[in-house]
């Protein structure tokens, strides 16, 4: 994993939903994640899976990605590009989710500092998220969460705890 | 021993040592619920390399959200489950017409006091309702405890909301947790367990309690537990051959939460003047009593559900239509939460007021409740549902307008073609 991401914001508000990060007529209809790629965020934001580019952070409010435990809300940003996530809360099963696909992300207020366009600097030792506003402090993760985001998610994280 | 939560005390059972909030710890399930998307965790499973589910009796698998299948792509995933469940000697599986799973797993026995149950769907809190540490998981976390038996939990901390009052006629625990949903938010429990108590929720059935539960994710919680008595036990007791009504209380005394127990908040609510509630489009804690959207014009009426497909939300609703007809511009969709519900339905004489009354019944299942099947939206259209969420794009198109009410809302407004206060028809 990178310690250090600098990427361009999509900005957002709070309490984003999965329905509207991947709609729920589609769960069952694609498969493969560049299929979800290009649906990302079609019910809140249309122009996003036409211009994000590999790199990108997403910077948002509070709650981000609550609704259901649909994972393609996960898997279609991170195979948009989305290099992480950075919002003022997650819903709980969105949180483990991002984890599982060994998609960073942040818990802090930078949504305060930032535009859409904005370049931000997020350092994950450092515990760091540099806005042009100002710089936001995160909490570390837990080293259980850490350590599955390290192995590149739960599914090579699991396989090396069974030795496979 | 200090005072404990309910989640404390289930989780630390399976630690061995007390708990406190923020702790993680590992925990093999009792069981583990997936549903259509077992297709999809079948693969992640694979990819992991196990040949072999760790406990084939640990699994429950229950068609439902889009079943039957709607095209080749939905056959072709059933049949992929269908060939998991041979393929792994997984007993416990549910097949088209059944139920949903958040009725199914209860009533064939797979819930109960001090169980812990995680499931890929994230209504499976709705367990809660008789005791059960219930939370819910993504896809490859299904498929990770499959491979492993086990999965990593953080220790919650818990809210504690105390309901009072005796419920007005035709207002329903659906109003009771549309109108906590609206004053404490989208992500007012979020990350916390939620411990659910008072007379109010004494005096509901087994039913009623389940759509708090049920609603519970709808303001983030984690998990949500209300106590089991002698109403939930009674309920419980023929469908858990293991136990019976003696052995269940015990084994919620092992768990139940200990006086003076530490919570992050409690919250207190009177509902003995609650009106009739609205969840407005697009959120789900954007409620307004029902008196500030009366006559807004509905095209579809959707009576079913996890939150509201039981035998008393049908009952209600035939009370409110029988002998009468739903209004000519309204398509009335009924779907019992279950098999078990349908026939109960069907011998009580309430299918056939609701299809009188012009009422179409879809067979028991999630329907359009996510937009893939039996009854999306147009453009433009408006449905009040009792579903749990009323997101925008969620019952198909993004430009159609979801409200969320009781089933005697719909019902009422079912009758005159805009949403209508219950206690006046």
């Amino acid at each position: 994993m990178q310690t250090i991401i600098t990427g361009r914001v999509w900005k957002y508000g709070d309490d984003v939903n999965t329905d509207v990060i991947f709609p729920g007529k589609y769960t069952y209809s694609l498969t493969e994640p560049q299929e979800m790629a290009a649906h990302a965020l079609e019910d809140l934001d249309p122009a996003f899976a036409a211009q994000v580019q590999p790199g990108d952070i997403i910077v948002a409010g509070r709650n981000w990605g609550c609704g259901s435990s649909r994972e393609q809300a996960v898997i279609c940003l991170k195979a948009a590009g989305v290099g992480a996530i950075v919002a003022r809360s997650f819903s709980r099963i969105y949180f483990r989710n991002c984890i599982n696909h060994a998609l960073p992300i942040v818990t802090c207020d930078a949504v305060d500092g930032v535009n859409s366009g904005d370049q931000i600097t997020i350092d994950f030792a450092a515990g760091t998220v540099t806005t042009p506003q100002g710089v936001y402090t995160f909490p570390p993760l837990s080293p259980e969460a850490r350590a599955i985001l390290e192995d590149g998610g739960l599914i090579p994280h699991v396989r090396k705890q069974l030795g496979l | 021993m200090s005072a404990h939560t309910f989640v404390e005390k289930v989780l630390a059972r399976q630690a061995g040592r007390e708990l406190s909030p923020g702790e993680i710890i590992t925990v093999r399930p009792d069981r583990l619920l997936t549903h259509d998307n077992t297709a999809d965790i079948a693969r992640k499973f694979r990819k992991i390399g196990v040949r072999r589910v760790a406990d084939p009796t640990m699994n429950v698998i229950v068609l439902d959200h889009v079943a039957p299948a709607a095209n080749e792509t939905y056959a072709a995933n059933h049949r992929a489950i269908r060939e998991f469940v041979a393929e792994q000697g997984i007993p416990a599986f549910y097949d088209v017409g059944a139920g949903i799973c958040h009725q199914v797993l209860p009533e064939h026995g797979h819930a109960w006091p001090g169980a812990i149950i995680v499931g890929s769907d994230s209504h499976t809190p709705t367990y809660g309702a008789f005791g059960a540490f219930a939370a819910g998981i993504g896809r490859t976390e299904a498929a990770a405890v499959m491979a492993t038996g086990s999965i990593w939990l953080r220790v919650p901390p818990s809210i504690k909301i105390t309901i009072h009052g005796h419920l007005p006629p035709r207002v329903t625990p659906k109003d009771v947790i549309l109108h906590i949903i609206g004053e404490i938010g989208a992500d007012g429990a979020t990350y916390q367990a939620v411990e659910f108590g008072g007379e109010t929720v004494s005096a509901m059935s087994v039913a009623g309690r389940m759509v708090l539960a049920n609603m519970a994710a709808e303001m983030g919680a984690k998990n949500a537990v209300i106590a089991p008595d002698e109403k939930t036990l009674a309920w419980l007791a023929p469908r858990l051959a293991a136990h019976d009504e003696r052995s269940l209380a015990q084994l919620w005394a092992e768990v139940r939460p200990d006086d003076g127990a530490s919570y992050a908040r409690e919250l207190h609510f009177d509902v003995s003047e609650l009106p009739p509630q609205i969840a407005k489009p697009h959120t789900v804690d954007n409620v307004v009593p029902v008196t500030d959207v009366l006559g807004t014009k509905i095209d579809q009426a959707l009576l079913g559900t996890c939150t509201n497909g039981r035998l008393e939300d049908l009952r209600i609703a035939a009370e409110i239509l029988r002998g009468r007809h739903v209004h000519p511009g309204v398509r009335l969709l009924v779907l019992p939460a279950s098999r078990e519900v349908l026939l109960d339905a069907l011998a009580e004489g309430l299918i056939r007021d609701l299809v009188a009354a012009g009422a179409t019944l879809l067979n028991p299942g999630c329907g359009p409740c996510l937009g893939a099947h039996e009854g999306a939206m147009a453009p433009g259209e408006v449905t009040l549902s009792t579903a749990n969420r009323n997101f925008k794009g969620r019952m198909g198109s993004q430009g159609a307008f979801i409200y969320l009410g009781s089933p005697a809302t719909v019902a009422a407004s079912a009758l005159r073609g805009e949403i209508s206060d219950p206690r006046a028809v």
